[in-house]
């Protein structure tokens, strides 16, 4: 695969490439299509909790007639379908695929030195997969009965029986026929990027020398091979309990007059084996954002990274501890209560490395000379971000006090904060970062910093009242609280939150527009716009196959030296930054 | 209140919308330069990098924004007060709000801090031309010390937590009175043990008539078993509850105890705390007061009848369409107005 030129057609240069920059410019378009999706959802549904019986002109055009109980009124169980639907799209489609999908496969070659994905044929298999699971999931959304309505956690016997409620029909098997494609697109890529990382390195870019953007990648796709083929299975056994008669997770049911034929299963397995990846995936989703923020934040506070082996070191002890902490979703769902002190003592060590990470990122800007790019600005937003939300993750890991707040609306906005709203900025920051090295243009600074500021207003807006509503006792999925007089007064605060929520849907109609603008008609980029030390910076503006016209670069330093000094204070080289090309000066000392 | 902030919403979004119009300028017009040449400029020659006055501009916002972050903490700690749930209602729950005030103020103090810290970096060292930043990759100690700290707090939280959690796990023993709670979709019944305080065998294959619950009616305990559809407890006495649940999981949530276990398909689980307050000792508490006020501040304004508190029992499991209303009223009584409330009511035997 040299550089020479193949002859191109618009069917493999656009549809089937194999080239990895295309490729992550198809996963990330299309993570956005969805993300457009799952956005407008949760703006649907929070109108509906803020204004019940409020009939919506908006809902009214929106919703097929059969699913508004009178005109402009979401039915309650489309409600839970909404919920659903914006769940797993957000998680998996935006922020699995869309996020990792599109930075493993546009930074892993450019940043280790290699001419493409080990193979780029396996790498278009796997985004056509995810093309295709996301079709199957919008298509879900017009069956008659409704899409799937479980939540996005999918528990049996709710999630098994239509007759608890209709989204459970055609609705729930589209959604495991499209997650069993999307789990197999997932192996496929996350294999292919472990491979590659290991073994296409360039010469002199030894593990150590990685960017952390590539240590965060390399680490979320093998935590993705550990814990995806569990919940593959968990679908697979919930498909023979629908369809085949099985019981793996169904007993003792009576349901619309008649016992049903299931005997010895329980849905507790099935819970298990959910939260195996279902925790892991928080970070499946969280590190690659991390790591692209520290690549960020670095470059633009012109420092080395604070603590680079610990921030390696964090990653590691964060996957390994990630997956022996499912428990913690479930210690009041019936499990021995020793268990769930086990689980209690995993998860609160998990606190320590994501504090590490924490304070290294604080300490990157203390003595900086801060750029405040777009991309930056994101990046301090993830950092605030993460930490309001990780600090509540000590209430909610803690079992004891776990009791009183599971389920409430206090889990759903820890895990906004720390896992939604920090991913998507560390998306964005990604975005408004590696758009000259995808599409060769800049994007609008200034649409960025409007694009940003009212994001930043409007996620804590949103999320952050919603931690009091919680502790009010509110449950999560309700339709409306209005049955409930106990929670008549928390109505203002869900008001304001949706007026937030409008907005910050609203900013990021700025951020479309920057995006799809910049491509045609951004400024042409340089090649080292940020002024950056990693490879992808020696390629050049435009694409071509093989990323390097020569020979590939030899690496003779690790990424962060920036504004390093010899013994008199001048900059060793002239400039605040020394690529990673750059061999070392004579006397000059490794970082 | 609620005017000013949607006065502020509305200044937001006019700002908003005068920024992008102002930006999307990206009009190409032409210039003619001294010689004839023409060139091509944007309108808005928009340097897509950060220069120094954004730096400086940006770095101010972030201080306004930790300014207005804090003021947001403040106004949601202090003004959200009054609608958080009132003090525990039980004695287990004496516990458990000692760990969550402690766990609250730790992590507040650290939110505060951080943040703080974050922000005030983020705007001192804003990027000024020919300033060196400070290469400063790695500092031992630093860490040493963050690993540390961390690690001693959480682990005094987990020691506490956990001799918390095993106290209200710990059903073995004494005198319970023993209730079966039974989930299905969408509302709740229960049963009392009765006499002999030993609950009969339940199963849904035993579901007929008006034995909703499948008491095994051929099991010798359930005779005297008293099935219920409404909650009476009384108060200083254990109770343990053991959930049943019908058809889908569901979730006995009763916030005023601190207390809630999943109701499991096929499975019998469990959870117990003893009530601390009757109904009306808890109506006479400063914090539910203080709450009973603020809702019926908002029904007023809806020309709603006024509320009066009630122990209560919750769904909080999604379970279908309906899971936002299902619910069961919880008593809390003295020991003679139970004891005279259960011997009104039918036992299973009774019954069927
Ligand atoms: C416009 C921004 C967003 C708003 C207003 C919003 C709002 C909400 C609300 C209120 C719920 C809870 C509904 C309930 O439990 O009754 C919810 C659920 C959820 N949201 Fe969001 N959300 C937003 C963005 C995101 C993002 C970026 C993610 C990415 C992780 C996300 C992931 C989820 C998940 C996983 C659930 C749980 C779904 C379930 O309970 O089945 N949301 N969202
Ligand atoms: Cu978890
Ligand atoms: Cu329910």
């Amino acid at each position: 695969m040299s550089a020479h030129h193949h002859k191109e057609t618009f069917v493999t240069k656009y549809l089937f490439s194999f080239d990895h920059k295309m490729i992550s410019k198809q996963f990330l378009v299309t993570g956005m299509i969805m993300g457009v999706i799952g956005v407008l959802m949760s703006l649907l549904f929070r109108l509906q909790i803020a204004w019940p019986e409020h009939s919506f002109s908006i809902i009214e055009a929106f919703l097929p007639e059969r699913f508004q109980s009178e005109a402009g009124v979401m039915k309650p169980d489309i409600y839970l379908a909404l919920v659903t639907i914006h769940g797993t799209i957000m998680v998996f489609f935006v922020l699995t695929a869309g996020l990792s999908g599109t930075f493993s496969n546009l930074l892993i070659p450019l940043q280790i030195g290699a001419r493409d994905m080990a193979s780029g044929f396996m790498n278009c298999i796997s985004y056509w997969m995810f093309f295709i699971s996301s079709v199957i999931m919008v298509i879900s959304l017009f069956v008659q009965a409704g899409p799937a309505s479980a939540g996005w956690t999918i528990y049996p016997p709710l999630s098994a029986l239509p007759q608890a409620i209709p989204g459970s029909g055609t609705g729930m098997t589209l959604w495991l026929v499209s997650m069993a494609i999307f789990i197999a697109q997932s192996l496929i890529g996350s294999l292919n990027y472990i491979v590659t990382i290991l073994n296409l390195r360039t010469k002199g870019m030894t593990m150590t020398r990685l960017p952390l953007t590539m240590w965060a990648l390399f680490v979320t796709a093998i935590i993705g091979v550990v814990s995806f083929p569990v919940l593959f299975s968990a679908a697979l056994l919930l498909i023979f309990d629908r369809s085949f008669g099985t019981s793996f997770f169904l007993s003792d049911i009576f349901i619309g007059g008649e016992v049903l034929n299931y005997q010895g299963g329980s849905p507790v397995l099935f819970e298990h084996l959910f939260w195996f990846l279902g925790h892991p995936e928080v970070y499946i989703v969280l590190l690659p954002a991390l790591g692209l923020t520290s690549e960020i934040i670095s470059t633009n506070s012109r420092k080395p990274i604070f603590g680079y082996r610990a921030m390696i070191g964090s990653i590691m002890a964060i996957a390994f501890l990630s997956t022996i902490v499912w428990g913690h979703h479930m210690f009041v769902s019936g499990m021995n209560p020793f268990l769930g002190s086990v689980f209690t003592f995993t998860t609160l060590l998990i606190a320590i490395p994501s504090a590490v990470k924490a304070f290294n990122y604080i300490t990157t800007l203390w003595k900086g000379n801060l750029q405040f790019n777009p991309a930056m600005l994101f990046s301090i937003g993830l950092v605030s971000t993460f930490i309001t939300g990780g600090l509540t993750g000590i209430v909610l890991g803690d079992s004891a006090l776990d009791i009183n707040v599971h389920d409430t609306y206090f889990v759903v906005a820890h895990f906004h904060l720390v896992m939604g709203v920090s991913a998507i900025y560390g998306m964005y920051a990604g975005i408004y970062h590696w758009f000259p090295k995808m599409y060769g243009r800049m994007m609008n600074k200034t649409l960025g910093y409007v694009h940003f500021w009212i994001t930043a207003i409007a996620a804590y807006g949103v999320f952050f009242p919603m931690h009091f509503i919680g502790l009010a006792g509110l449950p999560r999925r309700y339709y409306t609280n209005t049955n409930f007089p106990l929670f008549d007064d928390l109505a203002n605060v869900n008001q304001v939150m949706t007026v937030f929520a409008l907005i910050g849907g609203a900013a990021q109609i700025v951020f479309l527009v920057n995006f799809f603008m910049s491509i045609y008609k951004g400024k042409v980029a340089t090649q080292n716009p940020w002024r950056s030390n990693t490879l992808e910076w020696t390629t050049p503006v435009e694409h071509i196959h093989g990323n390097w016209p020569g020979e590939i670069p030899e690496v003779h330093r690790w990424p962060y030296d920036y504004s390093k000094v010899d013994e008199n204070g001048e900059y060793i080289f002239g400039e605040d930054y020394i690529m990673q090309t750059v061999p070392l000066k004579a006397g000059e000392q490794e970082s | 209140m609620l005017a000013l902030f949607y006065f502020f919403v509305a200044v937001a979004f006019a700002i908003g919308i005068w920024q992008v119009n102002r930006l999307l300028t990206y009009r190409v017009i032409f210039k003619e330069i001294k010689d004839g040449n023409k060139i091509i400029t944007f309108q808005n020659d928009n340097n897509p990098i950060a220069t120094e006055k954004d730096n400086d501009i940006q770095g101010k916002f972030f201080m306004i924004f930790l300014v207005g972050f804090y003021l947001l903490m403040g106004y949601c700690l202090i003004f959200l007060h009054d609608i958080m749930l009132p003090d525990a209602a039980s004695i287990e729950g004496e516990n458990y709000d000692n760990l969550y005030t402690i766990t609250f103020v730790l992590i507040g103090i650290v939110q505060f801090l951080t943040q703080a810290l974050l922000y005030f970096f983020a705007y001192k060292y804003r990027g000024i031309k020919g300033r060196k930043a400070t290469f400063f990759a790695d500092s031992h100690k630093l860490e040493l010390i963050w690993t540390t700290i961390p690690t001693v707090v959480l682990a005094v939280l987990i020691l506490y937590g956990l001799s918390i959690w095993n106290d209200v796990t710990d059903l073995e023993g004494d005198e319970a009175i023993l209730v079966e709670v039974y989930a299905k979709q969408f509302s709740w019944e229960a049963r009392y043990a009765g006499r002999d305080n030993e609950l009969g065998r339940g199963n849904v294959r035993n579901i007929e008539g008006a034995n909703t619950m499948g008491i095994d009616m051929t099991d010798e305990n359930a005779a005297d078993d008293i099935p219920v559809r409404e909650l009476h407890l009384p108060v200083g006495k254990k109770v343990v509850f053991k959930f049943r649940s019908q058809d889908v999981l569901h979730s006995a949530y009763m916030p005023h105890f601190r207390a809630q276990m999943n109701c499991v398909p096929g499975m019998v689980t469990e959870f117990g705390f003893t009530p601390k307050y009757t109904t009306e000792e808890m109506r006479q508490q400063e914090d539910v007061i203080l709450k009973v006020a603020s809702v019926n501040e908002a029904r007023v304004a809806n020309g709603e009848e006024p509320y009066e508190f009630d122990y209560l029992l919750l769904c909080n499991k999604i379970c279908g369409p309906s899971h936002y209303n299902m619910q069961m009223k919880i008593i809390v009584e003295s020991e003679k107005d139970y004891l005279t409330w259960l011997n009104q009511q039918k036992t299973a035997k009774e019954l069927f």
